[in-house]
């Protein structure tokens, strides 16, 4: 297994569990989809500390770089977090339609994130990191509900 | 870390809107030109005006949408930026607007010096589009096949031109060209190693982005371009010596249908239950390129249906409006929404809430324009045997161009006035 390849599949858990809380809000089943879109929001935020905490740090010890990649990476995760604080204040408005909007900016930077990330990150991490026995998958499983890279 | 990779999130936003905002007024230049030549064109895809009509399409409306889509994609999908967007931009779009309305201009008139002046512009401008892309896509680190697909898709447009310049000189007066074979040569590459190319390469990403669905399967996704390559150098090939055309064809035919089906098949296997516009919009574009890949196929095992005007107007409705202008389309209203929504991201101040992208292009704007864009399609595939619905068909098709302009524009209007609002709370702090 590459050492970025739990992120791969955490990515793909995190697209499930938006879908659903997306789906719960469309079709108005409030008191379920606060729930889901809850635990879809702890997932992104322990993937993402999984990633700023241990990933790109070890990335750019590697490179001897702290403005490449990572950085853009960073930006984005910010801009996500914006979002969904968004989203949690319109699901605790019940506002489906402010909802919809922010779900449907936040699936396009999340997903074009997340191919950024597949597509030319990780793939030079796993290049750059092969040797370095990184725990990816232990520090996902720590810092959140999934069991991705068991 | 290779020196050139870039990660910029994208290009200054007025390089990609003023191609996507372009756009559409081909989209309305040809469905009032349709609606004003009439039955004419749909009996014979040689006629001047309906050579005029097809470049307006794939010059103009097609052309253009996919040079502003390559500066948008190429940061997020192959990790480079073209250099010097700005200059590139600026140098390469009026070039390309004011080609694509001479060419049809010199097609239908049989003006020589439109269609000369035309064809060297077209040569200038794509000349610049495929270094600047070219350079990029071949420096990048990034691999996959949808680099691979991008990197043969710009290879695709570059030949494309040529031969349309050997086209140009030809009907402008030097008769020594061999036209027809010319020109279904230089179709195969327009069409096929261009914008399908281009579209595969592109829907790689954005299919399993929107809907959520699982990935093109790899084998088949880096193969394809491939293939696809082959069968164009096969049946560039009846230059010289003659080919087995019909097989090449179907060989050909085979790989679009294959490319349609499995984007089908991805479809119904997302996982995001929620079907936006962009989702009808994807699904009928490849349903027309299923549709044209079995009628093209069924054409060339059945050599009565060869010389028939009217299979060649469905064959052109279904893959020209119906796959690239629908898949076009659907793609513009993800991408002018969001790269507004990202600019003004990083305008406002950390914390600051921008307009979202449905607060910028509303869910019912994007609807009522797609069911007038599927009555448009409805139309001109029935003009086909009732040729006098074309009028109403171009109607329909011009009206439905200019309303997609007109969300665009509503688009960038709110962006425009969010931009201001954030500039004046900062100037106010």
């Amino acid at each position: 297994m590459t050492v970025t390849q739990p992120l791969h599949t955490h990515h793909k858990h995190c697209d499930e569990l938006f879908a659903l809380a997306e789906e719960g809000v469309h079709r108005l089943r409030w008191d379920q989809c606060i729930g889901q879109f809850a635990l879809f929001r702890g997932e992104l935020e322990g993937h993402f500390a999984t990633e700023e905490q241990l990933l790109f740090p070890a990335f750019e010890a590697a490179n001897g770089s702290t403005s490449g990649p990572p950085q853009v990476m960073r930006i984005e995760h910010q801009q996500m977090r914006g979002l969904m604080g968004e989203m949690a204040q319109a699901l605790a408005s019940r506002s489906a339609g402010a909802f919809a909007g922010l779900a449907e900016t936040l699936l396009v930077l999340m997903q074009q994130h997340n191919m950024k990330e597949e597509h030319i990150l990780y793939p030079m991490c796993d290049r750059l990191l092969a040797a370095a026995q990184l725990p990816v998958a232990d520090d996902l499983r720590r810092r959140t509900a999934s069991t991705c890279g068991e | 870390m290779p020196a050139d990779l870039s990660f910029e999130q994208a290009p200054p936003i007025s390089v990609p809107l003023r191609f996507f905002l372009s756009a559409p007024i081909f989209g309305v230049v040809a469905g009032a030109l349709l609606s004003w030549w009439g039955a004419d064109v749909v009996t014979s895809r040689w006629l001047g005006e309906t050579l005029a009509l097809t470049h307006l399409l794939v010059a103009g409306f097609m052309l253009q949408a996919m040079t502003g889509a390559l500066f948008q994609f190429l940061p997020v999908a192959a990790g480079c930026n073209i250099a010097r967007p700005m200059l590139v931009a600026a140098t390469v779009h009026p070039l390309l607007a004011a080609a694509a309305l001479l060419l049809p201009l010199g097609l239908a008139g049989g003006i020589a010096i439109a269609l000369r002046v035309a064809a060297a512009l077209f040569l200038f401008a794509v000349a610049i589009v495929v270094v600047a892309t070219g350079r990029a896509l071949l420096r990048t680190p990034a691999q996959g096949a949808t680099v691979l697909a991008l990197r043969l898709a710009v290879g695709g447009l570059a030949i494309t031109v040529l031969l349309g310049t050997a086209l140009a000189d030809g009907l402008a007066g030097h008769r020594s060209w061999p036209l027809v074979d010319l020109t279904s040569i230089h179709v195969a590459w327009g069409l096929g190693g261009w914008a399908l190319v281009l579209l595969a390469g592109v829907s790689y990403f954005v299919v399993p982005m929107f809907q959520l669905t699982p990935p093109y399967p790899p084998r088949f996704a880096r193969w394809l371009p491939l293939l696809l390559l082959a069968v164009l150098l096969v049946w560039s090939l009846q230059l010289i010596v003659p080919i087995p055309q019909q097989l090449v064809l179907i060989c050909g035919m085979a790989l679009a249908g294959a490319f349609s089906a499995t984007t089908l098949w991805l479809q119904q296997r997302r996982r995001r239950r929620i079907r936006d516009p962009v989702f009808w919009f994807f699904r009928l574009a490849m349903s027309c390129l299923l549709a044209a890949a079995l009628l093209a196929a069924g054409v060339a095992l059945l050599p009565a249906l060869h010389d028939e005007a009217s299979v060649a107007w469905i064959l052109g409705v279904l893959l020209i409006p119906g796959v690239f202008v629908s898949a076009i389309n659907g793609m513009l209203y993800k991408i002018v929404p969001f790269i507004s929504w990202l600019h003004l991201q990083r305008l406002a101040l950390p914390g600051t809430p921008v307009p979202n992208v449905l607060d910028l292009l509303p869910g019912s704007a994007m609807r009522a324009q797609m069911i007038l864009h599927l009555l448009a399609m409805v139309l001109l595939l029935m003009s086909a045997v009732w040729p006098s619905i074309v009028t109403l068909a171009g109607v329909a098709f011009a009206t439905s161009s200019a309303w997609l302009g007109v969300n665009l524009s509503r688009a960038v209007w709110r962006y425009v006035r969010a931009r201001g609002r954030i500039g004046a709370s900062e100037r106010g702090r």
